[in-house]
């Protein structure tokens, strides 16, 4: 038998002798090396018990549940929405028809932005990359035929998340269902619109404040809820590295956390309705690693806060393939592309799973496309072979010792922003947005130059290309006039004087104690639109244009 | 350097860089902020949320010759033809306006019809946009 650091060191220069690849790029996607070959050596610092654990046990490195996929496959949830409700609610039949099992609804700009309809601001807007939702009415239009008792629903809604939850609730009551039954998320995670997304409603700590009132609210009434899913896919979309993803969305995580017990919550209480939403990018070992990274290190943080229930240290995530990583060009290769994204995402250890569409560097996606993404995940779930064994890659000494690379860069992140005095700071100073746009330019120029090449973009790229039409998803601008009327309808059809009682019960709640929330949810039940909703918001607490131009 | 004197463009004009509307992706923006700044362009960049009347009243602020307009969600029909009118009414017509963002073919087509110089999609190279701009540039001051 050869000794081992002799038989490394053998190797390692037999290695020399060969060149490696001169176009080859040996460095993960956020830039970190790459060696050649990884040993028991690279984790030799690991502890098993300590660093790993077995799944369902803490720190949760390897999954969150004993028994993971064997037990029950992810989520299988696409993102959807465009038009009005009427059009939307077609496509979700149509994904729950073949297979998907939860609902994820994408909103339109006025949406997202907190403006109805038929605001001067929202010309051109409406139902474009989302639905447009402005009152109950169009929740209720949603969901028609759709059983709120028994689906789950995510909602990508943040800047007025709160005011969207209150129409789901309130258009769960006209179909007989109680708070108690509903299951679902609301994203909700404000702190990354001011580093990477930019849908913000008002400034930070009023922010914070509606956020912590829905935290007080649904523990009470909607205690299924998911009352927040902490996002870094927004800043990796943005441009960030993994690490940067990682660490931003592991503080703003922490922020809540704090922000939270602040309010007088005790951290068990709501730590476990905490949930994430990382990307899952082209990257396949980088991605994985940084999975497990982030159960880690969220299992020892909320835990050093003095939290007692496992619950609160589960990291229960979401993921999505990486828009970016989507060509327009030769836009079928995006299908492999995502196939390998989300089978790192699995490999990872997601509890749900969002694929792209081949053609959404171009469009919205047409149902063809849809389809296929979802076949995607159904291929991995029932035909490779990956669910059986879990964290299959744990032990792998590559993946460990990236997995403790990206738990120290994101410990130095941290240690970042403390040093800018914290979350706030840090944010008002546009340190994040700083940190984001200057790997985003790295990114680009290492394209560019060619160092890192993308098929069909900066390399095999085909003359013919332009030729070939992809068939696209085509939304009628028609659309825009109904939902203006649909607005202006519920408002002539409504009981002025509840509408104004509530709108006034809500100006006194933002100005002073009370629940903003259960102010929100009676403005829903009387057909309170949400610009209107937000409207109050922002003449209580004016509007945000600090981080715009950063 | 490969470029001799006498072909090197002439870089010492003005580009207003826009983000019309209420889309709030702004990676692309802020790259082809840096990119035409890096190459010698006189870069504004207005930042998010503007509407079609603040993008063409910092045009006129401003006095650029070029504006463009990165919209990544999906109102690029409305807000292009919104920005070339009121361009207009300012006596700013002459003024180039191109664009970058999730447009689909079709839409790129029409826009170019309705005078949009050029419109740009996601996997662009930085480069080409510079060339683009170079070009017209060059023609421009070759008219005068």
């Amino acid at each position: 038998m050869h000794d081992f650091s002799q038989a490394k060191a053998a190797y390692e220069k037999g290695y020399g002798k060969t060149p490696e690849r001169k176009d080859g790029c040996f460095k993960t996607l956020s830039g970190g090396d790459v060696k050649p070959l990884y040993t028991a050596d690279d984790v030799a610092k690991q502890d098993y018990a300590r660093d790993l654990g077995f799944p369902g046990e803490f720190p949760y490195t390897r999954g969150i549940h004993a028994t993971m996929y064997r037990g029950r496959l992810w989520t299988m949830r696409q993102f959807a929405g465009f038009g009005t409700a009427k059009e939307t609610n077609e496509r979700f039949h149509y994904l729950l028809e073949h297979g998907q099992t939860g609902l994820s609804v994408a909103f339109d700009f006025p949406t997202l932005m907190g403006y109805d309809s038929d605001h001067n601001r929202s010309r051109g807007e409406v139902g474009r990359c989302g639905v447009a939702i402005d009152s109950v009415d169009d929740m209720s239009d949603l969901f028609d035929g759709i059983p709120m008792d028994k689906v789950s629903t995510s909602m990508t809604i943040n800047g007025p998340a709160a005011m969207l939850f209150a129409f789901y609730i309130a258009a769960a009551e006209r179909q007989g269902v109680k708070g108690e039954q509903l299951r679902g998320t609301i994203q909700n995670d404000i702190l990354k619109e001011y580093h990477a997304q930019n849908s913000w409603l008002v400034g930070p700590e009023p922010s914070i404040r509606i956020i912590t009132d829905i935290f007080k609210y649904a523990a009470k009434n909607v205690p299924q809820w998911n009352t927040i899913s902490i996002s870094g896919y927004h800043i990796r979309e943005a441009g960030s590295t993994a690490a940067q993803e990682l660490a931003f969305t592991l503080a703003d995580g922490l922020c809540y956390l704090d922000e939270g017990v602040k309010a007088g919550l005790n951290i068990d209480d709501f730590a476990p309705r905490l949930s994430f939403f990382f990307d899952v990018h082209i990257d396949f070992f980088e991605e994985i690693a940084k999975f497990r990274a982030a159960r880690r290190i969220w299992a020892r943080e909320v835990k050093k806060r003095g939290a007692k229930d496992p619950k609160s240290m589960l990291l229960r995530t979401h993921a999505q393939t990486a828009g970016v990583s989507l060509t327009a060009q030769q836009p079928e290769n995006n299908i492999v592309r995502t196939a390998f994204e989300a089978l790192a995402a699995v490999l990872g250890g997601t509890q749900s799973l969002h694929t792209n569409s081949y053609d959404e560097a171009l469009a919205l996606p047409t149902e063809k496309a849809v389809q296929i993404a979802l076949r995607t995940q159904q291929i991995i779930a029932h035909e490779t072979g990956v669910p059986n064994v879990i964290d299959p890659l744990g032990g792998s000494y590559f993946v460990e010792a990236l997995t403790d690379r990206l738990e120290a860069e994101a410990y130095q992140y941290f240690q970042r922003i403390e040093e800018l005095g914290g979350m706030f700071p840090a944010i008002d100073t546009g340190f994040f947005r700083r940190e984001i746009a200057k790997s985003s330019f790295v990114q680009q120029k290492e394209i560019e130059t060619g160092r890192r090449k993308i098929v069909g973009v900066n390399a095999f790229e085909s003359a013919e290309e332009r030729e070939q039409q992809t068939q696209l998803l085509y939304v009628d601008p028609k659309l825009e006039e109904e939902q203006k009327k649909r607005v202006q309808k519920t408002r002539a059809t409504r009981d002025a004087l509840k509408v104004e009682a509530a709108v006034r019960n809500l100006d006194e709640a933002c100005r002073g104690d009370g629940n903003v929330m259960a102010a929100l949810v009676d403005c829903a039940r009387v057909r309170v639109t949400q610009g209107e909703m937000c409207g109050v918001c922002r003449k209580v607490w004016g509007e945000y244009r600090k981080l715009a131009a950063v | 350097m490969s470029e001799t004197s006498s072909a090197a463009p002439n870089r010492r004009h003005r580009i207003l860089i826009a983000k019309p509307g209420l889309d709030g992706h702004d990676r692309g923006a802020k790259v082809v902020v840096r990119a035409l700044t890096e190459a010698g362009y006189e870069v504004i960049y207005t930042g998010l949320h503007q509407e079609p009347e603040s993008v063409a009243e910092a045009a006129l602020q401003e006095d650029v010759e070029v504006v463009g307009l990165s919209i990544l969600s999906g109102a690029h029909m409305t807000l292009f033809p919104a920005v070339m009118d009121l361009l207009k009414q300012n006596g700013m017509g002459d003024v180039l306006v191109f664009g970058g963002g999730i447009v689909p073919p079709q839409d790129i087509d029409q826009l170019k019809k309705a005078g949009v110089g050029e419109i740009f999609t996601p996997g662009t190279d930085t480069n080409v946009i510079v060339k683009f701009l170079d070009a017209y540039f060059a023609a421009k001051d070759a008219r005068k």
